[in-house]
């Protein structure tokens, strides 16, 4: 048996099927399940939306989505009006929440208008305005959905993450760290100030909602300092706008 | 016995004490220092081990006698690189919310040491039956430290077992932060896992001085 598969040509002829076969496997996989994974993920950004809104399920501790199967049908009830704002010009598409802020965010490094989406919901005669925004954590992308009212107090937030620590960063997607965002301002005296994830803020119950800081988590430094910085530099784009709901 | 011999029984159980995988053979460290500040996260990277060492183990046993052994890490590699990427795969498909909490593990499962070493030292000259059994112990040696360090790492450092407080709340100093207690945030970092496994090593050798090497 050694000697068989100890020469050259075994070992090519063996590398080059096994590519053959796992790769035709791994595509096969995907391709199979494609519109599966596409049509869970359009889902999952209804969700995501309904939930910053506060159209959701929760329990308890745990932040619960409304379920999958009646995600199309609230979404359309509750968002009104799905904006998209493009060098300060506002258009209606109702396919906004499709946009890519990954692939937006890439267009605007190139010199692009970056087309920033903005959904207008509607729940017990509020109004709110939920922008998507996307950064950095620790190891990979960090992203979120902020409900805003138009002085730009935060109403919600849904803070998710592709592969950071659990137990630490992944926490972010925590009620107990997305909750504390609720009625705090971005604004500071009338200029955009954003909100940080602060340490030793002195401020564990979060009482002080204009302080414009909310409790960091611990051994997650890293993360929450990249949640600071996209809300600092992506929903300042959307000042702007707010300024002239104002007039 | 029936089912297990006595050599396939052992199989299972060495692993689970005197030739654990994480405290002797000091495999899969990097795993253990990561995610155990949480029960919850060790116990689901136990059972995602266990599901792909036992899988793995019998897959790379089949293939034993045809694997060109001058590229047999490779091809180790890939066998579990495409395992975890295929079952990633199908949850993303049909379980989506049970991806999204499993989806991190998947780059630390396929980096485990413990699977490469269970494949290049156990499958690689044993059938698969025996292959299978060797994971299973293995995972659940891995799995049983991973447990006992989520344990101490998230009751002292949080206060928490499976996100449910049990000791009162941190913040309203009920319970035994009525009494001045705080949580140790340093339980939360990486390096306070080293530390716990030394002790469980520590432990572990001072009850059976065979283990000790000169």
């Amino acid at each position: 048996m050694s000697n068989k598969t100890d020469s050259n040509i075994y070992t090519i002829l063996f590398a080059i099927v096994m590519v053959i076969v796992v790769g035709g496997l791994l595509a096969f996989t995907a391709s199979a399940l494609r519109s599966n994974i596409d049509e869970n993920k359009r889902l999952e950004k209804q969700q995501n939306i309904l939930y910053a809104m506060g159209v959701n399920e929760n329990e308890g501790n745990s932040a619960v989505f409304v379920s999958t199967e009646k995600a199309p049908e609230l979404f359309s009830q509750y968002i009104k009006k799905q904006l998209v704002i493009q060098d300060g010009k506002v258009s209606e598409d109702d396919q906004a929440y499709l946009i890519d802020v990954k692939k937006e965010q890439a267009n605007a490094k190139v010199g692009n208008a970056r087309r920033l989406p903005l959904f207008v919901g509607e729940k017990d005669g509020k109004t709110f305005y939920i922008a998507p925004i996307r950064g950095k954590g620790l190891w990979d992308a960090i992203w979120a959905y902020v409900a805003m009212d138009e002085n730009m107090v935060v109403k919600g937030a849904y803070f998710d993450h592709k592969g950071e620590t659990p137990g630490l960063g992944a926490n972010i997607k925590m009620r107990y760290f997305m909750d504390d965002f609720i009625g705090e301002h971005l604004m500071k005296n009338g200029a955009f100030k954003g909100i940080n994830v602060a340490k030793g803020n002195a401020d564990p119950k979060n009482e002080d909602k204009t302080d414009n800081e909310v409790d960091a988590i611990a051994g997650a430094t890293i993360t929450g300092d990249g949640v600071s910085a996209m809300i600092k530099s992506d929903l300042k784009l959307y000042v702007p706008y707010f300024e002239t709901l104002k007039q | 016995m029936g089912l297990l011999s006595k050599k396939d029984t052992a199989l299972i159980t060495d692993p689970l004490t005197d030739n654990n995988p994480i405290t002797i053979q000091v495999l899969g460290i990097c795993s253990a220092l990561a995610i155990t500040a949480e029960l919850k996260a060790s116990l689901v990277m136990g059972i995602a081990v266990l599901f792909v060492l036992g899988v793995g183990n019998v897959v790379i046993s089949l293939m034993r006698n045809i694997i060109p052994s001058k590229i047999r890490i490779i091809v180790q590699l890939i066998v579990v690189a495409s395992l975890v990427i295929i079952v990633d795969q199908v949850l993303k498909a049909f379980a989506y919310e049970l991806s999204k909490t499993l989806s991190v593990f998947v780059g630390l499962i396929i980096t485990n040491c413990i699977i490469m070493g269970r494949f290049e030292a156990f499958a690689l000259g044993n059938g698969p039956w025996r292959s299978f059994l060797d994971g299973i112990g293995n995972a659940l040696g891995y799995a049983v430290i991973l447990i006992i360090v989520g344990f101490f790492r998230e009751l002292l450092g949080s206060g928490t077992l499976f996100g449910i407080p049990v000791l009162g709340d941190s913040i309203e100093k009920t319970g035994v932060y009525a009494f001045g207690y705080e949580n140790n945030g340093f339980m939360l970092m990486p390096p306070m896992a080293l530390i716990v496994v030394g002790i469980i090593i520590w432990v572990q050798r001072s009850r059976n001085k065979a283990l000790i090497e000169d």
